[in-house]
């Protein structure tokens, strides 16, 4: 059993990474990337919803058939995103307002809805939860990993406004590794986002192959 | 009506849809394999997004706004955008069967594309008159359709290029995706709409 747990762990954070491999919630992706911090408060948002709204599909499952699954899905998801919003927009107003469209926008995110239908509909609910909490970090993972290369190529600092936006307890990751007029602009613009996410998954094509793993070549080129 | 045109072409080319404000990425990287399909995805996208955006005006007008509902837009809208599918899904059937048998799967899916739900919510945020706004969804959509078909020949093109195996699919899509966006940039100036 804990075997099972240590997979879905492990599938969640790197093996089927939501972004990385699957290809999947391209849009805060790309456009909630443009800082580390920006993308770290978009991938935790996104992960809360992931993780409470798997917990509840996995609680209702017996009830819900199948004709019926997807708006229930939706409404589900869109339920949780909900209420994530008004919870963001009173106790962490500032990063709110940096994510803005992007928080409602949660509910048309395929990632949510693609772990409902492949895992939290058939699963238990502890193993669905985990599955939710864990492709939701890795979704956090990806977009900060993302905002990180694209801040760092951009404007030379790391997590800059890190104070700002989650609390004064946060000021110690603000770095400067750049003098400031060393950016590129370019990779903090529309442009750069496509170019950084599509060298990423290479990078993370190259360490599986180091690690002696199968490489996914295709992504889920069917989900719209 | 010169400022309307003016927002169109701003709506359309300049913020555009996909390339700057990053909405509807999956049904871009996932259905532009071929052109005709990406211009029917383009064309089932259209509709939806204009019908959407009107059914989502009034909603937001005439029951959001006067009862102080705003806390379910979510929830309501993204109702209002699957009842907008189930019915283009119905129309496309009615009127082109052949049309309904290419996107097949790919029209349920418009449900969770997000410009559809972006763009209802952008108008809602920019409190345009209902004429404006049914003109804004339109461009955008448009832009929408014209990335879409660009891209999709572009990635007809890339099938028959020999691409380095790590960077084989998404990736070099991606790439290319990026290089799109740099020449839509040079649409900014031409309206701030």
């Amino acid at each position: 059993m804990a075997n099972a747990y240590t997979n879905i762990v492990r599938d969640g954070l790197w093996d089927n990474n939501g972004v990385f491999s699957m290809l999947l919630g391209m849009c805060p992706t790309m456009a909630m990337t443009t800082s580390a911090t920006n993308g770290f408060g978009m991938g935790l948002a996104t992960a809360a919803v992931m993780a409470a709204s798997s917990l509840l599909v996995a609680a209702f499952r017996n009830a819900i058939t199948q004709e019926v699954r997807i708006p229930v899905f939706i409404l589900i998801v869109a339920t949780m995103v909900t209420l994530v919003d008004l919870a963001m927009n009173a106790w962490m107003h500032e990063l709110y307002k940096v994510l803005g469209l992007f928080i409602p926008l949660i509910v048309s995110n395929c990632l949510p809805l693609a772990r409902l239908e492949a895992f939290a509909a058939k699963a238990p609910i502890v193993p669905a939860f985990l599955d939710g909490l864990c492709m939701g970090l890795g979704f956090t993972i990806a977009l900060t990993a993302i905002g990180a290369v694209r801040e760092i190529a951009g404007s030379g600092t790391l997590f800059a406004d890190a104070s700002l936006l989650f609390g004064p307890f946060f000021k110690f990751m603000e770095l400067r590794l750049l003098p400031a007029d060393m950016g590129v602009l370019m990779m903090i613009l529309p442009p750069g986002g496509f170019l950084v996410t599509g060298l990423l998954v290479v990078v993370k094509r190259l360490l599986d192959l180091r690690a002696g793993k199968e490489i996914q070549m295709s992504g889920a080129h069917a989900v719209a | 009506m010169k400022e309307y045109a003016l927002m169109m072409i701003g709506a359309a080319l300049v913020n555009n849809v996909i390339l700057a404000r990053f909405l509807g990425l999956c049904s871009f990287m996932g259905v532009t394999t071929r052109i005709d399909t990406a211009a029917g995805m383009g064309l089932a996208t259209t509709f939806v997004i204009t019908v959407s955006s009107m059914a989502d005006w009034a909603v937001q007008t005439y029951l959001l706004a006067p009862y102080g509902l705003g806390f379910l837009r979510t929830v309501t809208f993204i109702l209002v955008i699957a009842s907008a599918v189930q019915f283009t899904e119905l129309t496309v059937r009615k009127v082109s069967p052949s049309l309904f048998q290419m996107l097949g799967i790919y029209l349920p899916l418009i449900t969770t594309n997000c410009a559809v739900l972006g763009v209802a919510l952008l108008l809602v945020e920019s409190h345009m008159n209902f004429l404006a706004s049914t003109l804004f969804a339109f461009a955008s959509s448009l832009g929408y359709s014209l990335v879409m078909v660009i891209f999709a020949g572009l990635r007809e093109r890339l099938a028959l290029a020999p691409v380095p195996r790590l960077f084989a699919g998404p990736p070099i899509g991606f790439i290319v995706a990026s290089l799109l966006a740099m020449a839509f940039m040079g649409f900014s100036g031409i309206s701030t709409g």
